[in-house]
């Protein structure tokens, strides 16, 4: 009760507590390269308001974001900048391929199209759809926050420095 | 109208149409490679025609044309497509062709002019010293078909990454590539 009332103290595992923070902040860097980023600002806009999942500032830096969601075609001469971006963003990072160039090149199977940005950077969530509805980007979120719960953040590195190591 | 057109066009070049065509009231001329830059500035400073505009400018490549041309098929008794299609004459007319599109702003009347480009010698000259706008699409054309403009200022490819080997619009380069693979280098 003290809790609620007093400067009271909560019981819980640090680990839990980071990935609660983590998981209900998944700030988003909008990449949208084709018609797949007009869904995307549709549900970034009013009407399915990502915002409700805490995904409340698209962040237009890569410093600064958490989810890179990749909306739209890339092609060979655009894959070095997505990678730079992708190595700009702080850790730690989760990508969402949306829609199916982003996936797999889609109907481009050219000689300038990448075939799915899975080549060049690593992907989480894949959504299919040509363009996905905002409903699939935001399930795709979802995902992503069913991700950070079952992720350890103080295993590996950050254990170490913890420990003093 | 159009007749006046190619009239007007031809008391300004002479004996340097080589070609003209009409279809639907476009006016197309062919004129000699090496004169194009003269052909240009005579369109461009007629009183009469004052084609100061340079809409654009692109390559064609006549593969098939120019296949056809060199190995004439014989004809099949069921098919009536050779029937129907003009015989070529003569020798096959090079592979590629240059194309410039041009618009009169005083009198808004247009006209294409044609040069052919044979495959053993991919140059046309430049013609950025009248039009700046030709900068691009002069740059795109050699991008996507090889072909060089010497005069040029800046002749780099415009749409693919510069390391890319090949031409993607020829005929004869397949539309899945040839499995060009970017190679990201890390700095």
């Amino acid at each position: 009760m003290e809790a609620y009332t007093g400067s009271g103290w909560l019981l819980t595992k640090l680990e839990q507590l980071v990935n609660w923070g983590r998981k209900r902040s998944p700030w988003p860097l909008p990449y949208g390269t084709a018609c797949c980023g007009i869904e995307l600002m549709c549900a970034l806009a009013s009407g399915y308001d990502m915002a409700r999942f805490g995904a409340e500032r698209p962040s237009f830096s890569p410093r600064q974001a958490d989810v890179l969601i990749e909306a739209g075609t890339i092609t060979k001469k655009m894959a070095p900048i997505l990678r730079r971006i992708y190595d700009q963003m702080a850790e730690p990072k989760w990508v969402i391929a949306m829609g199916a160039c982003a996936c797999s090149g889609g109907v481009f199977r050219t000689y300038s199209t990448l075939q799915g940005i899975d080549l060049v950077i690593p992907v989480d969530v894949y959504v299919p759809g040509c363009p996905p509805r905002p409903e699939g980007l935001l399930y795709a979120l979802l995902k992503i926050m069913d991700k950070i719960d079952t992720e350890h953040p103080l295993r590996g590195e950050i254990a170490g420095l913890v420990e003093g190591k | 109208m159009t007749m006046d057109l190619l009239k007007g066009v031809s008391n300004c070049l002479g004996p340097l149409v080589i070609a003209s065509s009409e279809f639907r009231g476009d006016v197309t001329v062919e004129v000699p490679k090496a004169r194009i830059t003269e052909v240009l500035v005579r369109l461009r400073d007629d009183p009469a025609l004052a084609f100061d505009f340079l809409v654009d400018l692109f390559g064609v490549d006549n593969l098939d044309l120019y296949k056809k041309a060199a190995k004439p098929e014989k004809k099949t008794g069921g098919e009536g497509d050779a029937a129907e299609e003009p015989k070529p004459e003569g020798p096959p007319p090079p592979r590629f062709e240059v194309n410039y599109l041009l618009l009169s702003l005083s009198t808004n009347r247009r006209l294409q002019v044609k040069v052919r480009v044979p495959e053993d010698d991919l140059s046309v000259p430049s013609v950025t010293g009248l039009w700046k706008a030709a900068t691009w699409p002069e740059r795109e054309t050699y991008d996507m078909f090889g072909i060089r403009f010497p005069g040029h200022p800046d002749l780099r490819r415009l749409l693919m990454w510069d390391e890319f080997p090949g031409h993607p619009l020829r005929k004869d380069y397949p539309l899945e590539g040839r499995g060009e693979v970017r190679i990201l280098r890390y700095e």
